[in-house]
């Protein structure tokens, strides 16, 4: 019962997402697909991953994009196309990549109904943040090293892309 | 009780809503939006798969997903502010310096 | 061992005025160059009496110098070979070489230091060529000779390249030899798919053995294909046409190449090759009839030309003739002999003329001659024994050679070929004393003021004088220049002695010594075996079958013919004395009333017109219309830019692909996804 609700959430408000002209009710409306999500995740026996897609997730990252949508103070988005694009990126391959994204679930249905039908979790789970420590820490204790560095490279990165550049031949 | 198949289903039809928006939108920050709708949908598979075999390491691919995805995003819209300093606006299509 | 020095030391000599000429003095240059011959002379002499020591059915010397194709089953060594022909080749070769080359020292000696060193560099290459062509004991070392020597003769005759006429002359010598010389090449391969060898000796020993049923067809062919390319190399019909045009080349050239050496080249290949063309019956009679014919024709051209060294070109041509015409019967000595003698009086008259045009400043034009006879004696009488010798008058070296011809003819059957040669020997005769009376009898006619060297139309050679029309410093020749006149003044007159017939008593030494050359061998070298003695009999009896009639016929036709021709030569001289000393005005006379057969001669039949628009511009036309424009710009250019313009245009279309719009990119990420993950679903 819970699942189709979160379910019909996650769903609903992925699709306003991308419907709205307004980026920030796009943002706000992804968080709340996050929420559902969320829930999900705690339907699954799955709280750790619940809490952090709830902290990091909507918490951080969502909160990042609401930053830099009004720091750009991003204009509307228009109707009509712009008159500087070319010719042949006017709605053609908008339309071409919507039609491939009905191809695509069209094909992951098809996957799915070829695939034999689990029915039933009939596993216990495992839901004790203790085990999954123990295994993050030991089993992949070099994918979460190397995770490290990732988002250390990622901070400079953006550092250094967000910069502003002062007039030309100036140093900082 | 929903069946591994329901979650499938529901990731499925999450996936390609990211898609379609990826291609529908024109403002990049929703492009990016969509992007991490993309992910969030790969995320739900993969939790209901560590349910369904009863292991944690699920929930643990999802931990090192999400890491990645808020690094790609604070970069992407890192770019994203260059590239509106650039030409002051958000459409995909102004920026066609790889034109031919 | 010593054979390779022959050809060597000229080669040397050749090297040093090359590499270093230029900063020699005339002397050093001129002594390196006359030196190399010398010593390659002594050398020839040195091997040639080792010869005559050897016992007769083994009188070969060979040296293999060193191995030059192994491939598969074929073995080709560079080797030299003196027998008793090629021993005759080389003392003419080096003997009146040298001859030349000390004459030379002097004729061209107001040319620049570094031309100088370039004449005496061609010339030792000359002789070097010359040399190795003739002690070869397989075709492919002739061919390197034979090939050496065309080279030569085109950078000799184009000495002076900076006059069109003279590069001009050059290019068409060389371009009309190498046509004979494609002909030669089609023959030697022939003989090599025939019998399996390109030794001369091996083939001559396979071809006696072999059933003559078998090899006539072959042989026939083969033996005219090199035919074709004696007449390139020998000048006989039809490709003549670039010895009288190499005249433009200085006139110690003329001696050498054009009248000693490498014009013989023709007649020496025959007669080393004697076996084969004797089973080949019907090119010996293609050979004699082009012969006879070629002489005739050109001596009826030399009678009227005006330049001095173009009627001894054509002199040239006609006795060349005649030595084909005694190949062409058989009598393969008689032809050799007439080489040989023909060797001493054509250069001994081609040095004569060059002192004439020396003393006269580079005047050529017999016409504007005459009173030279006091003032240049050696010159005069030099000359005049010269051409006493070439008339056949009894007693000197061409009456001998060239009666032995004519009486081959005769006893072979061949009449209408006989009567043909005395009719060229009546005009050799003719042309031969016009000359010398217009040269030097009477009074001297100076050309018109003004004239000077340049109007004519055929080159002098420049020596540089300063154009005095009158002004000619009228000196003797200078004593290098003499000594090589009265040199081959003597060998005129005492070379026919060696050939002496037996009807006057003498024992035709010559023609005992050549013998061996002749003939098949009969210890043949690979296989080894002594061949069946019939055929080998058949063979040799083949090869000597005029030699041997000659015993048939009795001496006392041979003397009735030997009289018969000193009188054609006698009444030669007395033509040309009537027609030009006793009245001048009478030939004058003459030529108005044949005046169209005259200009007919003077032209030389038009036969160079004739090859020009035959064969000359239909080349060219070809060559600029069709394989030029279309084969080469059209076809060949428009592959090539075609292939690259084609490849830019694809470019140009593939280009589009890269439209710049990210969400394009993205959809062909998509699409690509699509399909790949369709694909999967499929399987």
């Amino acid at each position: 019962m819970l699942f189709y609700l979160f379910g019909a959430v996650a769903v609903i408000a992925s699709l306003l997402v991308i419907a709205q002209r307004n980026p920030v009710y796009s943002v706000l409306l992804l968080i709340t697909s996050f929420g559902a999500l969320s829930g999900l995740y705690v339907l699954l026996d799955a709280p750790f991953a619940a809490s952090i897609q709830i902290i990091v997730y909507a918490g951080a990252i969502m909160v990042l994009f609401l930053f830099v949508v009004m720091l750009l103070n991003a204009p509307h988005e228009d109707t009509d196309f712009d008159e500087r694009t070319h010719p042949m990126l006017r709605p053609g391959p908008m339309r071409f990549g919507a039609l491939l994204a009905v191809a695509l679930i069209a094909e992951l249905a098809w996957a799915l109904a070829r695939s034999s039908p689990l029915t039933t979790f009939t596993n216990t789970p495992v839901t004790s943040i203790q085990a999954l420590g123990r295994t993050l820490f030991t089993d992949y204790a070099f994918q979460f090293e190397v995770t490290s560095v990732l988002i250390l490279v990622a901070m400079v990165g953006a550092v250094v892309m967000a910069r502003r550049e002062d007039a030309p031949g100036g140093k900082r | 009780m929903p069946s591994l198949n329901d979650y499938l289903i529901l990731s499925a039809v999450l996936f390609t809503i990211g898609t379609a928006g990826v291609f529908v939108r024109r403002n990049l920050i929703t492009i990016l939006l969509s992007v991490e709708i993309m992910l969030n949908a790969v995320n739900l598979t993969f939790v209901a798969f560590g349910r369904a075999f009863g292991t944690v390491d699920g929930q643990i691919i999802v931990f090192f997903v999400m890491t990645v995805a808020a690094a790609e995003a604070a970069v992407g819209l890192a770019i994203v502010i260059a590239l509106f300093r650039h030409r002051e606006s958000l459409n995909p299509d102004a920026f066609t310096a790889l034109k031919w | 061992m010593m054979l390779l020095l022959i050809p060597l030391f000229p080669f040397l000599g050749f090297l040093v005025n090359a590499c270093i000429g230029k900063r020699l003095s005339k002397s050093a240059a001129g002594s390196v160059a006359v030196a190399a011959m010398v010593a390659s002379f002594a050398v020839a002499l040195t091997s040639v009496i080792q010869l005559a020591g050897l016992p007769e059915e083994s009188r070969h010397i060979t040296q293999t110098v060193f191995t030059w194709i192994t491939s598969g089953d074929f073995t080709a060594n560079f080797t030299l070979r003196v027998d008793p022909l090629s021993a005759l080749m080389i003392l003419v070769i080096t003997g009146i070489g040298s001859l030349i080359h000390i004459y030379s020292t002097s004729y061209m000696h107001e040319e620049p230091d570094s031309e100088y060193a370039r004449y005496f560099s061609y010339l030792n290459l000359f002789a070097s060529f010359m040399l190795v062509l003739v002690l070869g004991s397989n075709f492919l070392v002739m061919f390197v000779g034979w090939e050496g020597v065309g080279l030569c003769s085109y950078l000799l005759i184009g000495f002076y390249y900076t006059k069109k006429s003279a590069s001009d002359a050059g290019k068409k010598a060389f371009i009309v030899n190498r046509i004979g010389d494609f002909g030669f090449v089609l023959g030697v391969l022939m003989l090599f798919v025939t019998f399996g060898s390109i030794e001369f000796q091996e083939i001559a020993a396979k071809a006696a053995t072999m059933h003559p049923e078998l090899t006539f067809g072959t042989l026939s062919l083969a033996t005219l294909l090199l035919f074709v390319g004696a007449t390139g190399k020998s000048a006989q019909i039809p490709l003549y046409v670039w010895l009288p045009d190499a005249m433009e080349g200085p006139t110690p050239v003329s001696a050498l190449i054009h009248a000693a050496t490498m014009v013989t080249a023709g007649v020496y290949m025959i007669g080393r090759n004697a076996v084969l063309f004797s089973l080949a019956p019907d090119t010996l009679m293609i050979i004699a009839v082009v012969g006879a014919a070629t002489a005739f024709f050109a001596g009826t051209i030399g009678l009227v030309q005006n330049d001095i060294k173009r009627v001894l070109a054509y002199s040239t041509v006609s006795q060349l003739g005649y030595m084909f015409l005694a190949m062409g019967v058989g009598a393969y000595t008689a032809g050799i002999f007439h080489l040989y003698t023909h060797a001493f009086f054509k250069a001994l008259l081609f040095l004569g003329s060059g002192a004439v045009i020396h003393a006269l400043a580079g005047e050529q034009d017999i016409r504007h001659m005459g009173g030279l006879k006091d003032k240049l004696p050696i010159t005069y009488w030099t000359f005049l024994i010269g051409s006493l010798a070439i008339a056949g008058v009894p007693g000197l070296a061409g009456f001998f050679s060239k009666d032995e011809i004519l009486f081959k003819t005769y006893e072979g059957g061949h009449m209408i070929l006989w009567v043909v040669g005395m009719l060229t020997s009546l005009m050799t005769a003719t042309y031969m004393f016009r000359l010398v009376f217009l040269t030097f009898w009477g009074e001297r006619r100076h050309a018109p003021a003004g004239h000077g060297h340049a109007a004519h139309g055929h080159g002098h050679d420049d020596h540089g004088h300063d154009a005095h029309g009158h002004g000619d410093h009228l000196h003797d020749a200078p004593k290098p220049m003499a000594f090589a006149l009265i040199a081959l003044t003597v060998g005129s007159i005492l070379a026919g002695y060696i050939g002496l017939p037996h009807a006057l008593g003498g024992s035709n030494r010559l023609e005992k010594w050549l013998e061996p050359s002749l003939t098949a061998p009969h210890v043949v070298a690979a296989a080894g075996e002594a061949p069946a003695g019939e055929p080998a009999v058949a063979a040799e009896a083949a090869a000597e079958h005029g030699e041997e009639h000659g015993e048939a016929v009795g001496a006392g036709v041979e003397l009735g013919l030997m009289g018969l021709s000193s009188v054609v030569a006698l009444t030669g001289i007395g033509l040309a004395w009537f027609f030009f000393v006793s009245d001048p005005k009478r030939s004058e006379s003459v030529a108005q009333s044949f005046s169209g057969l005259r200009t007919v001669l003077l032209n030389k039949y038009y036969v160079d017109e004739a090859y020009n628009a035959g064969v000359v511009q239909p080349i060219r036309v070809t060559s600029e219309q069709v394989l030029w424009k279309v084969v080469d710009v059209a076809g060949i250019d428009g592959a090539v830019n075609g292939t690259a313009e084609s490849v830019g245009g694809l470019a140009e279309l593939l280009r589009r692909v890269q439209t710049g719009s990210v969400r394009a990119y993205a959809a062909s990420l998509l699409l690509g996804a699509v399909m790949v993950f369709g694909y999967y679903l499929w399987r």
